[in-house]
C-alpha cells in the first residue's frame, strides 16, 4: 500500500454517480478583489450559477476573467463580498476546508499546466490519486478518458513530448476524469485549430449534458454560437455587465443548456 | 504514522529528479561528517577526563626539598597511617632524569640539591590531615600535595572541550537544520506550478507536505549516511594515535554506549532534517491563499 496520500480520500472526494441537481452551484454576493495593495480586478460581482447550466465568461483582455476563474475554482479568496460554493459559504472558510470543494471542481487552465515528470497517463490520474483512488479503481477510468480525447496510444508520453492540441486534450481528460459537478475552462480552445476546438466543445456539452455545470472563458465568439443555450457572463473592467439582473436572480430552469 | 515514506512510482516521479542530484545530501554529509567527528572527539575528552579524574583521585605526593635523607622514616610513617592503601618513592635516578628535560647535562650534578618524592595513595574516607600529621611529625618540612590539585587545571580544559564539542554538534545540526529549510523553500519554488495544480485538483496541505518531506527525508539519509561512513573511516585510521593519547591519558576510548550514540546521531540528523523540512514546507503553504 502507497501510504502517502492515505487519508485523502474523503467523503467529498471521489464522488462518482454524485448528485447533479443542486440548483445554485456558485453564488458571487458583492464580490470584490484586488492582489496587494493594487486596485480592485474585480467590483462589486454579483452572480449565480445554476446547476447544470453551460456558461461562456466573455469580455475584452484584462477584464477580470482569469480572476473571476479563480475566485471559482478557489485559487483566490475574495477581498470583499461573499461567495457560497454548493450550497456552502467558503469566502473565509479555513485551508482545510477546501481541498473536499476542489475536489468538486474541475479545472483547465490557461497554459494546460500538466506536470512535466507524469506521462500524459499519471496526469489525468493525479485528481483520483490525491483522491486516494487504488491503482486498480484508476486504470479503467483513465484509459477509457484517454480513448474519449483520443489519445490512447500517447498513455505513456510525458507533456514536453506532445503538440498543443494534446496537452490541452490531456490537461481537460484531467479536469473531468473526477466527473466534477463544476468545471471551469480558461481559455480551453486558445492554442488548437477549429477542428480540435469543436471537438472540445463537444466535449464540454456532452459533460454538461451528464450534469455538470460549465464556465468556459473565452474570446471564441465561434464557439459560442455554436453552444446554444448557453448563457454569457460579460467582464468589463472588472464588474460584470448585467442589465437586465439575470444572471443576479437566474429563473430555475434558466442554466440548462 | 509513517505512511508517507511508501510512495507509488507516479508519486515519486511528481517532484522528479535522481537522488544526488542536489546540493541538500553533500551538504548533510558534510555536516554529519564534521557531527561524528566532533561527537567522537568529545566523547573521548569526557571519557579522558573521566579516566584522569578517577585515577588521580585518592593518589597523593609527598615532597622533601630537604632531599632523600630521610625518605626512609617517611615511607614507614605513610605506611604505618591509617587509611594508606600504597606507598611508592621515586627512585632519584628517575627524578635527575625527569629534571634532565629541563636542565640537561647539569641534572647529574652531585651539587644539584634534588628533592625527595614519595608518591601514596588514599582509601576512600581516610583523614588526610591525620596522614599530614604523622609526616610532620617525621619530618617537619615534608610537604603533601594532592594530584588533583596539579593536574585540575588540565582536567578544566578537558571537561571544557568536552563540552564545547557538544555546543559544536548542536552548531552544526542547527546549520544542516537551516540547510534544510532553503533545500526545502528552493524545492518549494522549483514545483510551484506543480504545487498549484495538485491543490487545484485537490490535495491538501499535508499530502503535498509529504511529498517533498519523503524526498528530504532520503536525501538527508543518504547523506548523513555517507557522511557518517567517511568519519567512521577517518576515526578508525586515527584509532592507533587515540591508542598513543590513550596510552599518556590513562585509557581514552570510547566505550560500546558511546559507539551506539555515534550510530544514532545519523539517524538524529535525519530525523531532525525530515521535521524541519514538514514544518518549512507546511508553514510555507500556509503562506498562500
Amino acid at each position: 500500500m502507497h501510504g502517502a496520500w492515505q487519508g485523502g480520500r474523503s467523503a467529498a472526494g471521489r464522488r462518482i454517480g454524485r448528485d447533479h441537481k443542486l440548483a445554485v452551484v456558485a453564488e458571487f454576493d458583492s464580490v470584490g478583489l484586488r492582489y496587494g495593495t493594487g486596485a480592485e480586478v474585480l467590483r462589486d460581482l454579483d452572480f449565480r450559477l445554476t446547476g447544470g447550466g453551460f456558461y461562456f465568461l466573455t469580455g475584452p483582455s484584462g477584464a477580470g476573467k482569469t480572476s473571476l476563474l479563480k475566485l471559482l475554482y478557489l485559487a483566490q479568496r475574495p477581498t470583499r463580498g461573499r461567495i457560497r460554493l454548493f450550497g456552502k459559504e467558503l469566502s473565509d472558510a479555513p485551508r482545510e476546508a477546501l481541498p473536499p470543494f476542489r475536489r468538486r471542481i474541475g479545472v483547465v487552465f490557461q497554459d494546460f499546466r500538466l506536470i512535466r515528470n507524469l506521462s500524459a497517463f499519471d496526469n489525468i490520474a493525479l485528481p483520483l490519486r490525491i483522491a486516494g483512488a487504488s491503482e486498480e479503481e484508476i486504470e479503467g477510468p483513465v484509459r477509457e478518458m484517454l480513448a474519449w480525447v483520443g489519445l490512447a496510444d500517447r498513455a505513456s508520453a510525458p507533456p514536453p513530448t506532445l503538440s498543443g492540441g494534446e496537452q490541452q486534450r490531456v490537461a481537460i481528460a484531467r479536469a473531468v476524469i473526477n466527473r466534477p459537478e463544476l468545471l471551469v475552462a480558461d481559455e480551453p480552445t486558445g492554442n488548437v485549430d477549429a477542428d480540435m476546438a469543436h471537438r472540445l466543445l463537444h466535449l464540454f456539452t456532452a459533460l454538461n449534458r451528464l450534469g455538470t455545470t460549465v464556465v468556459v472563458a473565452t474570446h471564441d465568439v465561434g464557439l459560442i454560437k455554436a453552444t446554444p443555450g448557453a448563457r454569457l457572463i460579460r467582464l468589463e473592467n472588472g464588474s460584470l455587465v448585467d442589465p437586465t439582473g439575470v444572471l443576479k436572480n437566474p429563473p430555475p430552469e434558466a442554466g440548462r443548456s | 504514522m509513517l505512511g508517507w515514506l511508501f510512495a507509488s512510482p507516479a508519486q515519486r516521479r511528481l517532484l522528479g529528479g535522481a537522488r544526488l542530484r542536489g546540493p541538500t545530501p553533500w551538504v548533510i554529509a558534510i555536516m554529519s561528517f564534521s557531527i561524528m567527528i566532533i561527537a567522537a572527539a568529545g566523547l573521548a575528552l569526557a571519557n579522558t577526563a573521566a579516566t584522569l579524574g578517577r585515577s588521580i583521585e585518592a593518589r597523593y605526593s609527598l615532597q622533601l626539598p630537604s632531599g632523600a635523607s630521610n625518605v626512609g622514616a617517611l615511607e614507614g610513617a605513610l605506611r604505618e597511617s591509617p587509611g594508606v592503601t600504597a606507598v611508592e618513592a621515586v627512585p632519584e635516578k628517575e627524578m635527575r632524569r625527569t629534571l634532565a628535560r629541563w636542565m640537561g647535562a647539569a641534572a647529574d650534578s652531585a651539587d644539584l640539591p634534588v628533592p625527595a618524592l614519595v608518591n601514596f595513595e588514599l582509601r576512600d574516607g581516610a583523614d588526610l590531615a591525620a596522614v599530614e600529621a604523622r609526616v610532620r611529625a617525621a619530618s617537619p618540612d615534608a610537604r603533601i600535595i594532592a594530584h588533583r590539585e596539579s593536574v585540575g587545571p588540565l582536567l578544566r580544559s578537558l571537561r571544557l572541550l568536552h563540552w564545547l564539542a557538544l555546543g559544536l554538534v548542536l552548531l552544526l545540526s542547527a546549520a544542516a537544520a537551516a540547510a534544510v529549510v532553503l533545500a526545502a523553500r528552493g524545492a518549494l519554488d522549483t514545483h510551484r506550478q506543480t504545487i498549484e495544480v495538485m491543490h487545484g485538483v485537490g490535495a491538501t496541505d499535508l499530502q503535498i507536505a509529504h511529498l517533498f518531506q519523503r524526498k528530504i527525508a532520503i536525501d538527508a539519509l543518504t547523506g548523513s549516511v555517507m557522511g557518517a561512513a567517511a568519519a567512521a573511516l577517518v576515526l578508525l585510521l586515527l584509532a592507533s594515535g587515540a591508542a598513543f593519547v590513550g596510552d599518556l591519558t590513562g585509557g581514552a576510548t570510547l566505550a560500546l554506549a558511546d559507539l551506539f550514540l555515534l550510530a544514532l546521531l545519523p539517524l538524529a540528523l535525519t530525523v531532525l532534517a525530515t521535521w524541519v523540512a514538514r514544518t518549512a514546507v507546511l508553514a510555507a503553504l500556509r503562506q498562500n491563499l
